[in-house]
C-alpha cells in the first residue's frame, strides 16, 4: 500500500518536472524564434514538411466531417420542419468547434508525431550534440523553425477544414437530400458573425497549433535517445497534445462564447 | 524535391489557406453585408421590444431594407429606442410608416417590420417612427386570455 | 584510455562545455571552459573539433553539404569557395568521390572519416576523438589509425584520443592517460606505461584477463550459485 503512494508521489514529481522543464524550453525557444527569420529557406522548408504534406489529409477528413455533419444535422432537423437551417448547423459547427478541435487532432498525429520522431531521432544518433560541438545552437537551427512553422501552418490548415467542410455540407445538403441551395448560403451568411464565430474560431486555430507544436517538439528534444525512448515521446506527443487540445478548447469556449 | 518546387509547393499551402479564409469571410458569414457605410438613421420607441438584438433584420413585406444598429432605453419616457440603417436605395418610407416586432418562424429570431403609410414626405436621416408596435410578450398574452375566459 | 564504462566519454563532453564538472577547472587554450559566456563558449567551440563515434552526420545532409556546414553556418564565403574547401578535406580523408553520397548509404569507417572531414572544416587548433577505431574491419582501422597520425602531424593539431584499444592507440600516442574507477590509475608515453609500477594498469595494457589465483575462489562460487546452497 505505502508502496503504491510512494509510486504514485514519484510520478506526479515527475510530472511536475516536466513540466516545468518543458516551460523553460518554451521560453528557450522563443527566444530563438527571432533567428528563424535570417534562415528562410529553412523555415520554409519546414513549413512544407508540416503544413503542405498535411494538407491532404485535412482536406479529405475536413470533407467526410462536412459530409457527416449535413448527413446527421437533416437527420435531426427535418423532424422539426427545420430542415432549411441545415446549412447554419453544418457552418456553426464546423467553425467553433470541429474545425479548430479535428484540426487540431489530426495535426497532432500526422506532424506533431513526425517531429517528435525527427528530432528524437537527431538527438538519440547524437546530431543534436555534434551540432553543439560544431558551435551551431539546436534550438536555433532545428527547434525554433520546426516550432514556428507548426504555430504558422496550424491556422491556414483549420480555415482549409472548415472551408472544405462547409462545402461537404452542401454537396450533401443541396446535391443529395434537396435542400434549396440558395437557402443554405443566405441562412448562414446571415446567422455567423464574421468576429464571434470565425475570428474565434481562428483564434483558436493558433493557440492549438502554437500548444500541439510546443508539445510535439518538447517532447523530441527531451526524449531518452534509444529506440524504445523515442517511441515513448512519440506516443507521448500525441496523447498529451490531444488532452491539452481537448481542455483548451473547454477554457477557450467557456472564454470566448460566454458562460 | 528541389529547392525551388518546394518553395512553390508552400506558397500554394499558404494560397489555399488564406482562400479558404477568405471564401469563409464572405460566403460563411455576414461579412459582406457588413458595409454600414451606405444608409440613413431613423429611429422608432417602443414599449416593449422583447427579444429584439442589435443587427437584428429590419423588413417591409418580407424584403430586408436595413438593420437595428442600436437599443436604447429613453428614461424621460419610459420606453425603449430603436436605432435603425436603412439602405439608401428605399428611401420613400412616408413619415406614418409604422414599425411592428415580430417572431421569425419557431425558433424565434425578432425583427422590425415596416408598414408604409399614406403621407407624401418621407422618412429622412434623424427622423422617428410614431406608429409602432411593441412585442408580443408571451405572459400577457396568456393572462389576458385567462382574463377573458374567467369573465364570461 | 581505459574499460568501458569508465567515463571516457564524459571527459571529452566535460572539455567541450556540453557538461559541467562539480569540482574541478577545465582550461582551454587558457580560458576556463565552465566559466565562459554562452557566446565564447560557442567561439571557443569553433576551434575545437569532435569526432563522435557514430560519426553523428546530418542524415538529411548529402557527405558534401554535411562537411560544408560548417563553412555555411559561421562564415559567409561565396559558394565556390566553400566547394574548394570541403573537396580539399573530403581528398585529404579520401572520400572526395563520395560527396554526393547520403550518410546512410555510408559504411561506418565512412561515415566517420567524413566526419572527420567535417571536424577538420574549420581548421580547428585540436580534435577530440570518442572511440574512433570502435567496430571497424582491420583495413579501415589501419586507414584510420594513419589518418589520425598524419593529420595531427601535418596539421599540428593537438588531438585527444579516447578508446579503449590499446594496441592502435599506443601505436599512435605521444602521451597517454589510463583511467580506471574515475581517477587516473597512471600516465606516460608508450615506452612507459608498458613498464609501470601498477599491475592492473599492466594487466589491461597487455590485455590479460583474470590471473590464475583468483579462478578457484570464483568457482567455488559460482558453483554455490548454481547448487543454491553451499557445498560442504
Amino acid at each position: 500500500m505505502l508502496n503504491a503512494l510512494q509510486h504514485m508521489g514519484h510520478r506526479a514529481l515527475g510530472m511536475f518536472e516536466r513540466l516545468g522543464r518543458s516551460a523553460l524550453f518554451f521560453l528557450q525557444v522563443l527566444i530563438s524564434l527571432p533567428s528563424v527569420f535570417l534562415r528562410p529557406r529553412l523555415l520554409i522548408q519546414e513549413i512544407y514538411s508540416v503544413g503542405t504534406l498535411s494538407l491532404l489529409i485535412i482536406m479529405v477528413s475536413g470533407s467526410f466531417v462536412g459530409m457527416v455533419l449535413g448527413l446527421q444535422g437533416y437527420v435531426t432537423l427535418a423532424k422539426f420542419g427545420a430542415a432549411e437551417s441545415l446549412g447554419v448547423v453544418v457552418a456553426l459547427s464546423l467553425v467553433r468547434e470541429l474545425g479548430p478541435v479535428v484540426t487540431a487532432l489530426l495535426f497532432a498525429g500526422r506532424a506533431g508525431s513526425a517531429l517528435t520522431a525527427e528530432i528524437g531521432l537527431m538527438k538519440a544518433t547524437e546530431q543534436l550534440s555534434g551540432m553543439e560541438m560544431m558551435a551551431v545552437d539546436p534550438m536555433k537551427r532545428v527547434i525554433a523553425p520546426r516550432f514556428l512553422a507548426g504555430a504558422f501552418s496550424m491556422p491556414l490548415l483549420v480555415t482549409t477544414f472548415i472551408a472544405v467542410g462547409v462545402l461537404g455540407g452542401y454537396f450533401v445538403g443541396v446535391g443529395l437530400l434537396g435542400i434549396d441551395s440558395g437557402a443554405y448560403w443566405s441562412q448562414i451568411q446571415s446567422k455567423v458573425d464574421f468576429y464571434d464565430d470565425i475570428y474565434n474560431g481562428l483564434i483558436k486555430g493558433v493557440v492549438f497549433g502554437i500548444v500541439v507544436t510546443w508539445i510535439a517538439v518538447f517532447e523530441g528534444y527531451d526524449t531518452v535517445p534509444t529506440s524504445e525512448g523515442v517511441s515513448r515521446s512519440t506516443t507521448r506527443t500525441v496523447v498529451n497534445s490531444s488532452l491539452a487540445v481537448l481542455a483548451l478548447d473547454f477554457v477557450l469556449t467557456g472564454l470566448m462564447f460566454g458562460i | 524535391m528541389t529547392t525551388r518546387m518546394i518553395e512553390v509547393m508552400v506558397g500554394v499551402f499558404v494560397a489555399i489557406g488564406l482562400a479558404a479564409l477568405f471564401m469563409l469571410a464572405m460566403k460563411v458569414s455576414n461579412l459582406s453585408d457588413f458595409n454600414q457605410g451606405s444608409g440613413y438613421q431613423i429611429s422608432a420607441k417602443f414599449e416593449n421590444i422583447g427579444g429584439l438584438k442589435v443587427k437584428s433584420p429590419v423588413t417591409v413585406s418580407g424584403v430586408r431594407v436595413g438593420r437595428v444598429v442600436g437599443i436604447s432605453y429613453d428614461s424621460r419616457e419610459f420606453n425603449a429606442v430603436v436605432h435603425m440603417q436603412i439602405e439608401d436605395q428605399y428611401n420613400d418610407f412616408p413619415m406614418d410608416t409604422s414599425a411592428s416586432i415580430y417572431t421569425a418562424g419557431l425558433l424565434g429570431e425578432q425583427y422590425i417590420a415596416l408598414e408604409p403609410g399614406a403621407e407624401t414626405e418621407v422618412l429622412k436621416n434623424g427622423d422617428t417612427i410614431d406608429y409602432t408596435q411593441s412585442a408580443l410578450v408571451l405572459e400577457n398574452i396568456i393572462g389576458q386570455f385567462m382574463v377573458n375566459m374567467t369573465s364570461e | 584510455m581505459g574499460p568501458s564504462g569508465t567515463g571516457k566519454t564524459t571527459l571529452l563532453k566535460l572539455i567541450g562545455g556540453q557538461l559541467r564538472p562539480e569540482k574541478g577547472v577545465i582550461r582551454v587554450d587558457g580560458l576556463d571552459v565552465h566559466r565562459l559566456s554562452r557566446k565564447e563558449l560557442y567561439a571557443l567551440r569553433k576551434r575545437m573539433g569532435m569526432l563522435f563515434q557514430t560519426g553523428a552526420l546530418l542524415t538529411d545532409l548529402s557527405v558534401f553539404e554535411n562537411v560544408a556546414f560548417p563553412y555555411r553556418e559561421h562564415t559567409k564565403l561565396p559558394e565556390n569557395m566553400i566547394r574548394d574547401l570541403v573537396l580539399m578535406k573530403l581528398e585529404a580523408v579520401g572520400l572526395r568521390t563520395a560527396r554526393n553520397l547520403m550518410p546512410s548509404e555510408l559504411s561506418g569507417g565512412m561515415a566517420r572519416r567524413v566526419a572527420l572531414a567535417r571536424a577538420m572544416a574549420l581548421d580547428p587548433m585540436m580534435i577530440m576523438y570518442d572511440e574512433p577505431f570502435t567496430g571497424l574491419d582491420p583495413i579501415t582501422l589501419g586507414h584510420i589509425v594513419d589518418l589520425i597520425r598524419r593529420l595531427n602531424d601535418a596539421l599540428g593539431l593537438t588531438s585527444i584520443l579516447v578508446s579503449h584499444d590499446v594496441e592502435e592507440t599506443l601505436s599512435i600516442a605521444d602521451f597517454a592517460y589510463v583511467i580506471a574507477e574515475g581517477k587516473v590509475a597512471d600516465s606516460g608515453t608508450p615506452k612507459t606505461l608498458a613498464e609501470s609500477s601498477n599491475t592492473w594498469v599492466r594487466q589491461f595494457l597487455e590485455g590479460q584477463t583474470d590471473k590464475a589465483e583468483q579462478l578457484s575462489e570464483r568457482a567455488k562460487d559460482y558453483l554455490d550459485d548454481l547448487m543454491g546452497e553451499k557445498r560442504a
